[in-house]
């Protein structure tokens, strides 16, 4: 699972060392801090996990590697350099791909359009498209990347979730990504859907990207991850590697850790009963002694 | 970036060849052809006019004085905006050119130059102020539209003295510029108008651009997304900026024709009401009043069915009042039958 392979000789740096490395990044707005002290490194061929709850500081972390927000503390070092990204842009221009999870595809335009978009193969002072060799490159890579799209002239906004965010993903791939950004690209997507996303990961990484891969759901983060990164309103609280870590632990430090295991002694004081004997009328007696406040008066 | 995963894989066995008809059903333009094709032939049997051969040139030619407009238009549509001063903007082109090569005693192509320089910078000015402020281009170019208006038939009367431009067609210039914009010539026994040759040139390169060029696939990009086009490296300003300078070059060029082939009188209040006529060409060519999707050629087809129906309602000798109900009640045809057609099209 964890093994790296060798890439193409344009590769910038080794597999070993990270492409994107931040080093106590913090971010404030105002007097609010969102982000603090939080370290972490991709490279290539590898799959880190960001994981948190909602208002954990997730989106702020991937905004500060895509160029929409600049950091205000620490040090974010992109090919061994160190950068700030003014704009997303120079955040490209660095190899680093965001795919949003409101996508960046125009619904209403074909499938090899909205893959060249931007990026467009154009002949003659008139940039004419090259239109069948367009559509033959968007084929052939859906195709390597086993998203198979019937019908590339139909428009984006006709295919399933799943694979639109295949294709922003491909696209992505194609035009040089070296390091892909993924903005909760399950979330919104059903258990056969997301596992065609997960398993076009996968492959994403096996073509020697690093990818940074933001969740909330430990089951498809522990599915392909390599790295663990858990923020908590804004820290680190758990960064492990997959080799010392089990779904459950992730799942129990992502659900809240030990504020989970006291919320679930507490239920259980409250009311075991109630669990068990869902048909019958409820248990009336045993809720008396609880620390309930939602008992009324 | 070279990907070193796997050989490429031969294309998907399940992909069959799309059927001709399924896709001339997903052409946008599709619901106006089968709105013409019904117009013509219920003309055709209604009003016996319609059949001559000498009034085809007629047709065309009323079909074309909507349509060059027609083409920035529905350009403009498809890049998700649209621009309510199209109307007036051509009336105050032509009444440039003439009132200054008449009061600056110039050569009137001189005018001409100038006026194609005062509509591409109102053009600019309307997307400008569009992308500053980030309001609706309803309200922008409301604005403009009403400034317009106004300034027409003030500086009219300011300059002239009347409610028209004071005729320039005695002046140096004007017989060549009238060749370009405002002659015509004979086809077999039909009377051509110039302007009708300009149209089908201007909607053939206009399609063209459209669909087979970069600018072409970025306008769809800004219409349908402007945010997504935005993010993959598509100026969306300037893309938008550059349609309503179209808008301002078509502006210019119909306002020439109305300048020349009133032998360089134009009256101040021209236009007013035109800007409809653009839109609703354009809707009934299939453009989505949300962007992202339609066609040059649609449009075209929108402005032929306009001209058919205006005529065709003389030709049989009905109340010309009742044109404008007709207009409407098109217009509402014209949209439900590129839902339907779209609807369709897409269960395929």
């Amino acid at each position: 699972m964890t093994t790296t392979r060798s890439f193409d000789s344009d590769a910038v740096t080794g597999p070993t060392s990270p492409i994107v490395e931040l080093r106590d990044i913090g971010k404030s707005y105002g007097n609010i801090d969102a982000l603090r002290g939080v370290s972490l490194s991709v490279r290539q061929g590898e799959i880190t996990c960001v994981l948190g709850d909602n208002g954990a500081g997730k989106s702020t972390l991937i905004k500060i590697i895509a160029g929409l927000h600049d950091y205000t503390s620490g040090t974010m070092v992109v090919n061994g350099e160190e950068r700030h990204f003014s704009s997303p842009r120079e955040s490209l221009n660095s190899g680093i791909a965001t795919v949003y999870q409101d996508l960046a595809l125009a619904p209403l335009m074909s499938v090899w359009r909205n893959f060249f978009l931007g990026n467009e193969i154009t002949r003659g002072p008139f940039r004419q498209l090259e239109a069948a060799r367009m559509k033959r490159i968007a084929s052939e890579e859906l195709t390597k990347m086993g998203i198979s799209i019937p019908n590339l002239e139909q428009p984006v906004g006709k295919l399933s979730g799943g694979q639109r965010q295949c294709v922003a993903i491909a696209r992505a791939i194609h035009f040089g990504a070296k390091v892909l950004i993924l903005d909760e690209p399950t979330a919104a997507l059903g258990v056969n859907q997301s596992g065609v996303v997960l398993k076009y990961i996968v492959r994403a990484r096996d073509a020697g990207i690093g990818v940074i891969f933001i969740t909330h759901n430990p089951h498809h983060a522990y599915l392909v991850g390599n790295h663990f990164v858990v923020l908590k309103l804004g820290r680190v609280a758990l960064d492990t590697h997959r080799s010392d870590i089990t779904l459950e632990q992730l799942t129990t430090e992502m659900a809240g850790g030990s504020e989970l295991e006291a919320l679930s002694h507490e239920l259980r004081d409250a009311n075991p009963e109630a669990v068990v004997d869902q048909g019958i009328t409820r248990p009336v007696d045993t809720t008396a002694d609880n620390e309930g406040e939602r008992e009324g008066p | 970036m070279a990907s070193t995963i796997t050989s490429p894989v031969s294309a998907d066995d399940r992909v069959s060849a799309r059927s001709l008809a399924a896709r001339l059903l997903s052409r946008p333009e599709i619901g106006s052809l089968v709105g013409a094709a019904v117009i013509l032939v219920f003309f055709l049997i209604a009003a016996p006019p319609f059949r001559d051969i000498n009034n085809t040139g007629t047709i065309l030619y009323q079909a074309a004085l909507i349509g060059v407009m027609t083409v920035p238009v529905s350009l403009l549509m498809i890049g998700g905006e649209f621009d309510l001063s199209a109307g007036v903007a051509v009336t105050t082109s032509g009444l440039t050119a003439g009132l200054i090569a008449y009061q600056l005693s110039l050569n009137v192509w001189v005018g001409v130059v100038i006026a194609l320089a005062l509509s591409l910078t109102i053009g600019a000015f309307n997307g400008w102020l569009l992308m500053r402020t980030g309001l609706p281009s309803f309200l922008v170019t409301l604005g403009t539209f009403f400034i317009l208006q106004g300034l027409n038939i003030a500086v009219t009367r300011l300059t002239s003295g009347a409610v028209a431009s004071n005729s320039i067609s005695d002046m140096d210039g004007f017989s060549t510029a009238k060749a370009v914009f405002a002659s015509e010539f004979k086809v077999g026994g039909v009377t051509i108008k110039i302007i009708v040759v300009w149209w089908i040139a201007f909607v053939a390169i206009a399609a063209w651009m459209l669909l087979r060029t970069q600018i072409g696939n970025w306008i769809f990009a800004v219409g349908g997304d402007a945010a997504a086009a935005r993010a993959v490296g598509v100026p969306v300003k300037k893309v938008k900026i550059g349609l309503f300078m179209a808008v301002g070059f078509f502006a210019w060029f119909t306002g020439m024709q109305l300048l020349f082939v009133q032998n360089g009188v134009v009256q101040s209040g021209e236009g007013v009401g035109k800007e409809f006529l653009y839109i609703i060409a354009a809707v009934v060519g299939g453009c989505l009043l949300t962007g992202g999707y339609g066609s040059v050629i649609g449009g075209a087809i929108g402005a032929l069915i306009f001209s058919m129906v205006q005529l065709g309602v003389v030709y049989a000798g009905w109340n010309p009042d009742w044109f404008r109900a007709f207009l409407g009640a098109m217009l509402l045809l014209a949209t439900i039958v590129n839902l339907v057609v779209k609807k369709q099209a897409e269960a395929r």
